[in-house]
């Protein structure tokens, strides 16, 4: 069973380099995979309240990693860490490391960061605009203009966030006319336009009916196998449906556990992670 | 306690209560009485301008010129001159309302500074008019050299309603929900082009409602353009150039009042000249409401 790398098998005197070289062969071994990105010491203040604790954390490149938690706990905080959207709260501010694409991601250009992880958020969030400008959005941040390839671009994210067949014909209607669920799998198709390599989800089921819950969760598994998935959620059972890796935070914004979704939900490690499991808080 | 006793007491609560709901109902009724007088005066003033100005509106009092040293004739190049001299100030002052408002909304970190810059412009709303009228006779007519003109009174009325402006296009910017923003910075625009392209075009409706309205609000304005723009009986009344003096409807009334040796024979005339005024401003208003309804009715978020 896994435990929080740094705790076990990483020296933490070593170097940098050292560490973050046994936090790979760490996930390596424990996950079958790579890491895409990989937490060092991360500590998230708003204002004078620390919200996270000292999270260390490599998180897997293949398959859907969730981060669950208690209300409170830190998760989305933890996930808008990652494309430093936590920035848009005046007084927010995380310090450590986030290592993607071997440079710190907290110091590097959030705009460009972006452009490579994609996010979705609780609340479907189209922009009052088509179907189809919704989709060209992100790639038009790029100055693309050549119509064709943009409609090409815009074809293919809609496929593959399942919604194509449904909008096909009505791609130039406002983006209000579409259901909440076929909302929410337009802004997946709006991020997966800008061709992220990550796609962060801030539970993107919370405003849905378990039906439309239901093809997200599906579209999410899709996307695993081409892209990194990382999914906020708080629904114990959509964390066991969808996700192949799962981080449980605490409620002081402390990473308890964080392993294979199977072993942690038979057999948590941590007494407060079986607590939170069982349903006893949170 | 006695029978007696309990009686006495009960009577005396009885007393009290029935006190107290003379004291409420009497202050209904005032209080009544008192919000009565706010509609009982525009009612007034609605009966007063419409009856004294009967005799005097007809057709060619809104298409005609003004004949026979303002006696006869109508009041068609003030009409038009005032719309061009209001629409004017809207369009030089909402260049700089809206960049302001974006700045205050979107770019604005909380602090001392932004604190100062919105008590100037809430008190920039508060500085009388005639004051706006003598820095715009200083600056405009004198040191800018536009002398007394259209363009000159264009400036100086849209100083004057800048602050205005601002705060109706800050408001229109603040309410775009924060989700459009962050969805749009989530997928790696820049904090401008996220402006551009989602926040101003949402905003855009209730930006253009919140200056008709304060056009409708300048439109009456006399003391900032008396020195600096306007004049009357001109040997042309129609607005021919920027750089010319025109003929506005709150203007000629003074004129009408002060400045021509006619007073009594043009009273009709007098009033007229208002009820055009105010039903310019009643249809301004009304534009905006209708606008901004039909906007909200639109609006799916």
């Amino acid at each position: 069973m896994v435990k929080r790398p740094e705790h076990r098998e990483i020296d933490a005197t070593a170097g940098r380099d050292a560490q973050v070289d046994a936090t790979r062969a760490w996930v390596k071994r424990t996950f079958y995979g790579e890491t895409i990105i990989e937490i060092w010491d991360l500590d998230f203040f708003y204002g004078r309240n620390r919200v996270l604790h000292d999270v260390s954390l490599g998180i897997p490149k293949d398959g859907v990693t969730a981060i669950m938690g208690p209300s409170g706990c830190g998760k989305s905080t933890l996930l808008r860490t990652l494309n430093r959207m936590y920035e848009v709260v005046p007084g927010a501010r995380a310090t450590g490391e986030v290592i993607f694409e071997g440079e710190n991601l907290l110091k590097s250009d959030p705009v460009i960061l972006r452009h490579k992880i994609g996010m979705v958020f609780q609340r479907p969030n189209p922009f009052p605009k088509s179907i189809f400008d919704n989709v060209a959005y992100g790639p038009r941040i790029h100055g693309l203009r050549n119509r064709r390839k943009l409609a090409d671009l815009v074809e293919d994210a809609l496929h593959r966030a399942a919604l194509w067949d449904e909008v096909k014909d009505r791609l130039k209607d406002s983006a209000f006319s579409l259901s909440g669920g076929q909302q929410q799998r337009l802004c997946i198709a709006r991020a997966l336009a800008v061709r992220p390599r990550i796609l962060l989800m801030d539970e993107p089921c919370s405003a849905l009916d378990p039906k439309a819950s239901d093809r997200i969760e599906h579209t999410a598994r899709e996307l695993a196998e081409e892209l990194t998935v990382i999914i906020v959620t708080h629904n114990l059972q959509q964390a066991g449906r969808v996700s192949d890796n799962v981080a449980v935070l605490l409620a002081d914004g402390e990473l308890a556990e964080f392993g294979p979704t199977r072993s942690i939900f038979e057999s948590p490690q941590d007494e407060r992670v079986a607590d939170y499991l069982c349903g006893r808080f949170g | 306690m006695t029978v007696d006793q309990e009686i006495q007491k009960e009577q005396a609560v009885m007393q009290e209560r029935r006190k107290r709901s003379m004291t409420q109902w009497a202050a209904f009724v005032l209080l009544g009485i008192g919000s009565l007088f706010g509609f009982f005066f525009l009612a007034f003033i609605l009966y007063w301008v419409i009856s004294q100005s009967a005799s005097a509106i007809s057709w060619e009092f809104l298409t005609a010129a003004p004949r026979d040293m303002a006696r006869a004739g109508g009041i068609a190049p003030m009409i038009v001159g005032s719309i061009y001299i209001t629409g004017g100030a809207l369009l030089v002052a909402m260049p700089f309302a809206l960049g302001s408002a974006i700045w205050l909304s979107e770019y604005a970190w909380k602090g001392w500074w932004l604190r100062a810059i919105r008590i100037g412009v809430n008190t920039l709303a508060g500085v009388p008019s005639i004051v706006f009228g003598l820095v715009g006779l200083g600056l405009f007519v004198f040191v800018f050299d536009f002398g007394v003109s259209l363009l000159a009174g264009m400036c100086t009325l849209a100083m004057l309603s800048l602050p205005i402006l601002i705060r109706a296009s800050e408001e229109a910017l603040r309410s775009v929900p924060r989700s459009f923003r962050e969805g749009a910075l989530a997928l790696g625009a820049t904090r401008w082009y996220m402006i551009r392209t989602v926040v101003l075009p949402t905003a855009i409706p209730g930006i253009l409602t919140g200056s008709v309205l304060g056009m409708a609000r300048a439109i009456g304005e006399t003391a900032p353009i008396m020195f600096t723009a306007t004049a009357f009986m001109l040997s042309n009344p129609w607005p021919t150039s920027l750089f010319e003096k025109v003929a506005t409807l709150p203007y000629h009334l003074f004129g009408l009042i002060k400045i021509s040796q006619h007073y009594n024979e043009t009273k009709a005339i007098q009033y007229g000249t208002v009820f055009v005024l105010m039903v310019v401003v009643t249809l301004l208003n009304l534009t905006a409401i209708i606008w901004r309804t039909r906007v909200r009715r639109k609006k799916a978020w």
